[in-house]
């Protein structure tokens, strides 16, 4: 089995337990896919762990551009916006540095 | 592709068996793909959608927040059996007050829950192209 700072990770690198999760973790996922976390990425990780505690989900992609747009201006509330922040999809990729699950119906 | 209606049959309690969580992942699932959806609760499948659950003894995941979720999926059609809530001495004020925001109408929140008549629910039930029960 993988792991990631000691915290152990499925075959596609999302956390075994969620309780794992820390924001280092989350920058040494980031790292390994290339990509270095700004604000701009938190804001979208904190959203998607704020919604995981409130409806126990991860969002599906539509409804988390919604609200992004909702609560973060317009501007960010596309699906391009989002994917320039996370090559490898909003929600697979967000989710994971996010400690999520996969979210349900993602393929 | 042409839109269909899908109603989500829910007959059993929520934590016994795993028929209802697998219902709503499939409602969850299903909503990605834009069909008119509705949940209809009967039987001991209104025990699902009662407020204040809390599964801390039984060490199992609280999955009734999940339906807060379902208006963000516009998923604002949840029909609930008035008979089987009073069979089992429950009335509307026990079920979780589930909402949507309106997009036609200013994203004003408007209830997704309705409670009504096993005759009204057997006339809704006729009309759809697919019911699933769970």
């Amino acid at each position: 089995m993988d792991d990631i700072l000691g915290a152990e990770v499925d075959e596609e690198g999302f956390l075994v337990n969620l309780g794992d999760w820390t924001r280092e973790i989350a920058e040494q996922m980031a790292k390994d896919d290339d990509i270095v976390l700004a604000e701009e990425h938190w804001q979208v990780i904190d959203f998607l762990r704020e919604y995981f505690d409130e409806y126990q989900i991860a969002p599906a992609v539509r409804v988390l551009t919604k609200a992004i747009g909702k609560k973060f201006g317009k501007e960010k509330g596309n699906s391009k916006y989002l994917y320039s922040l996370f090559p490898y999809g909003p929600g697979k990729q967000g989710c994971r540095f996010a400690g999520l699950p996969k979210p349900t119906g993602c393929i | 592709m042409s839109t269909k209606k899908f109603m989500y049959l829910n007959r059993k309690s929520s934590y016994g068996t795993v028929y209802a969580i697998e219902s709503l992942e499939v409602v969850l699932i299903a909503a990605a793909f834009e069909q008119d959806v509705s949940l209809a609760f009967i039987d001991d499948g209104v025990f699902q959608i009662i407020n204040d659950q809390n599964t801390d003894g039984i060490g199992m995941k609280n999955f009734s927040k999940t339906f807060h979720a379902l208006g963000d999926y516009d998923i604002n059609k949840l029909y609930v059996s008035r008979e089987s809530l009073e069979e089992r001495g429950l009335n509307e004020g026990d079920i979780m007050p589930l909402v949507y925001e309106d997009e036609d109408d200013d994203w004003k929140e408007k209830p997704s829950v309705r409670v009504i008549s096993n005759a009204e629910l057997s006339k809704i039930m006729s009309e759809q192209d697919v019911c699933l029960s769970f």
